[in-house]
């Protein structure tokens, strides 16, 4: 009696859980709870995440040009690259952007690539000249003696003095400088603007500014001057200071630009893949039907075919549906089109472990054992067969997760959980409900319900 | 049994459908889409009048873009294929299509890729192909390390590689047909396609060879007088969970080719095609092969 009493425990202790789950499920997601505004932060936080092809947006690639940098510090620049990128996107307002190196190398290819996932971003062209974007820094001293100015005389009688051609660039860039920041002088109260190079800039400049004590050195931002003060004596320490007439509007969007833009390397954009909002809404919605009409398909095969066994499977795969949801929303896993196919097809592989099972009970039974042997026969035998099949889907998971693109990666990763989980769920959750049943009587209208198909539950003689 | 006694049918079968499979294969060819040749895809859907095709095709090679193909789609879209664009380019065919909006419209998609981008995914896509079959066939040789007699381990990995071959040759045949007919284009869901036929079919062989090993196991003496025997009864016993358990992803696959999204439905029915011949596989094709090397194995030894 205590079994008895043991297992039926066992039984609503495993539902009361899993309602419990399903209930965060529920709660959690916009769309299916009403009052979600007002939900604790943990349910708002917890939505299920939508790959681009679901939520619309875009993915770009960029090569990345690390013909001018060392070896050796090609690892570092870009991850530079990537927080200067990832920077400058936030700044964008876009809602969980994803930028990430893809290293040269076997997998990766021959380029240095970075690649950039906008989600929901309605203006992508926008976007994409905001990444690209370079606030070329530049530092420039002063033409040879004798280089004759250019003048021009406007149509009011103004004389217009070009003066590009008086400064010649030098090796002085962007590219070196460590950071900018805002300061406010403390003699004038004037906003400046502080340069700090790295080490390599830090000896560019000591050398620039050696050479040119008493002449000019023109700072150019994205081709014209914004600043040419005299240098008055070789600055070691890498330190410059751009001061005068800004606003400390102008010199903190200045400090802005200079700190988000200079992009340690030039990027070109390989390619790029935009989906409308409106066609991942649907492709949302007819993923959800399909998978709904998936599993009404399964459960009436199970109860129609297996009877009782079959709704205690169908009991366990509400159950399996329940979990990876849930786990989907807490990983969390970034749900695309092929995603859902993959969930799909995890529903009837985690069906495949409890047939298995069923058809060992069947035969256990036929064979002569009582319901409960023949129960725990069943899932004893049955596990080898489960845990080799489910193992070769597995390795193509494995597979197709380190070789694929973000939107294939989704793919393998439901398909990987989904079998993962549908393990866990037919040996344990099943087992738990069967148990609670194996208590029945040896009637036949017991042993008719635990046959299947088209046998009567008769013992074979 | 019946399906042993009949082997030479079914093995008849399965090779036609191979061969006609590799004919299609290289009669209509497999066009490759823009993942892996690089070029660029913009899908548009127009609010109200589309422009009509044989104008709009005009004003497009005027572009300057070099080939560009146009197709209708559904009522209100247009497909532009061309080569990859860039940001400006892209905006101009834009312009183009909705005539300076006069007529306007709503990009559904766009897709720009690079040739060396396409490059790197081809030969991504062919390293997973050869990784995950080598895989595969590796879990297989140590799932049936212990059952060497008669027939020895790394048989069952040879036949379950024919079987694979099978499995992923009859579906790609039947898209090269409908590549010729209906214009679909080998993309990455095509090659993650074929990885999950790979996977499934075999976990599917497992169910049966996992049988044949138990009942081998069980028996004293294992020699050419029972072994055709012990598979058909193996066979027999596993029937209806093999059927079943492929039933069950095939009523799901098919539940996503006709409901779920749009672009995954090709991607759906390879897997689906996947699923049916793999079973036909499991069931008729693996055990013969089985039963067929173990005789003619028997028949050199004597």
């Amino acid at each position: 009696m205590k079994k008895m009493i043991k297992k039926i425990l066992l039984s609503l202790i495993v539902l009361v859980l899993a309602g419990g789950v399903g209930l965060f499920v529920y709660k959690s997601e916009y769309k299916l709870n009403k009052n979600f505004g007002a939900e604790k932060a943990f349910f708002q936080n917890n939505q299920f995440r939508l790959g681009l092809d679901l939520s619309g947006g875009s993915h770009l690639i960029y090569k990345a040009d690390v013909s001018a940098v060392a070896p050796g510090e090609i690892e570092d620049s870009m991850n530079a690259l990537r927080d200067v990128i990832e920077r400058r996107v936030n700044l964008f307002g876009v809602s969980e952007p994803v930028v990430q190196v893809q290293k040269a190398g076997f997998i990766g290819g021959e380029d240095e690539k970075l690649i950039v996932d906008l989600p929901g971003i309605t203006d992508v062209d926008q976007a994409t000249k905001m990444i690209g974007q370079t606030p070329l820094l530049e530092f420039k001293i002063e033409a040879p003696e004798g280089t004759p100015q250019n003048a021009t005389v406007g149509e009011d009688g103004k004389v217009n003095v070009d003066l590009s051609n008086q400064f010649v660039s030098t090796d002085l860039t962007g590219r070196y400088l460590k950071k900018a920041i805002l300061e406010f002088s403390s003699q004038t109260q004037e906003p400046t603007v502080n340069l700090q190079f790295d080490e390599t800039g830090t000896k560019l400049f000591a050398e620039i500014t050696k050479n040119n004590v008493g002449k000019m050195v023109a700072i150019y931002l994205d081709g014209s001057p914004i600043s040419t003060p005299v240098v008055r004596q070789e600055i070691l320490d890498g330190q410059a200071v751009i001061s005068g007439s800004f606003t400390p509007v102008e010199a903190k969007q200045l400090v802005g630009r200079l700190n988000s833009g200079a992009l340690p390397v030039p990027i070109t954009l390989l390619s790029k893949q935009t989906i409308g909002a409106s066609l991942g809404g649907s492709a949302v919605k007819a993923g959800v039907k399909a998978g709904a009409i998936g599993f009404i398909l399964i459960a009436l095969f199970l109860v129609l075919w297996y009877r009782l066994p079959g709704l205690i499977a169908v009991i366990s795969l509400s159950v399996f549906v329940i979990i990876v949801l849930a786990l989907f929303k807490l990983i969390p896993v970034t749900l695309t089109a092929a995603g859902i196919a993959g969930f799909i097809i995890s529903m009837g592989i985690a069906v495949d472990a409890n047939v298995l099972i069923f058809e060992r009970v069947k035969e256990e039974l036929r064979g002569g054992r009582t319901i409960n042997d023949a129960v725990a026969q069943g899932f004893t035998r049955a596990w080898s067969s489960i845990r080799d099949s489910n193992t070769s889907t597995l390795i193509t998971a494995v597979i197709l997760f380190w070789f694929g693109t973000s939107l294939i990666k989704g793919f393998a990763l439901t398909l990987g959980i989904g079998v993962l989980v549908s393990m866990l769920s037919a040996i344990t959750i099943t087992k738990v409900f069967l148990n609670t049943l194996s208590f029945m009587s040896e009637s036949k209208v017991a042993r008719f319900l635990f046959s299947s198909g088209f046998s009567n539950g008769k013992i074979k003689n | 049994m019946f399906i042993i006694k009949n082997k030479k049918i079914f093995f008849i079968i399965s090779t036609v459908l191979v061969v006609a499979s590799i004919i299609s294969i290289s009669f209509f060819g497999l066009k490759a889409g823009i993942d892996f040749k690089g070029g660029a895809l913009t899908e548009v859907v127009y609010d109200q009048t589309r422009p009509d095709q044989g104008e709009l095709q005009k004003s497009l090679e005027n572009l300057g873009f070099g080939s560009v193909l146009l197709q209708p789609t559904g009522e209100l879209g247009y497909i532009v294929k061309s080569r990859d664009l860039t940001d400006e380019e892209h905006n101009l065919l834009l312009e183009t299509l909705s005539n300076n909006n006069v007529n306007a419209l709503q990009e559904f998609n766009f897709n720009s890729i690079g040739p060396s981008v396409g490059q790197e995914l081809t030969r991504k896509a062919i390293v997973a192909i050869i990784l995950v079959s080598i895989a595969i066939i590796l879990f297989i040789a140590y799932a049936f390390r212990k059952v060497s007699k008669p027939v020895s381990s790394w048989r069952y990995g040879f036949i379950a590689i024919v079987t694979l071959l099978h499995d992923v040759l009859i579906p790609v045949g039947i898209f090269a047909a409908l590549s010729h007919y209906f214009g679909a284009e080998v993309d990455t869901l095509f090659v993650v396609a074929i990885l999950t036929i790979l996977g499934l079919s075999v976990s599917d062989t497992i169910v049966v060879f996992d049988r044949i090993r138990e009942n081998l196991s069980k028996e004293v003496k294992v020699d050419s007088s029972n072994f055709s025997s012990i598979v058909g009864n193996s066979l027999t016993q596993s029937f209806a969970r093999s059927i079943n358990t492929s039933l069950t992803l095939i009523v799901v696959l098919i539940a996503l080719v006709f409901f779920g999204p749009v672009s995954i439905k090709y991607f759906a029915l390879m897997l689906t095609a996947g699923m049916f011949f793999g079973t036909y596989s499991s069931i008729f094709l693996s055990s013969t092969l089985l039963v067929w090397i173990e005789e003619m194995q028997s028949k050199k030894t004597i």
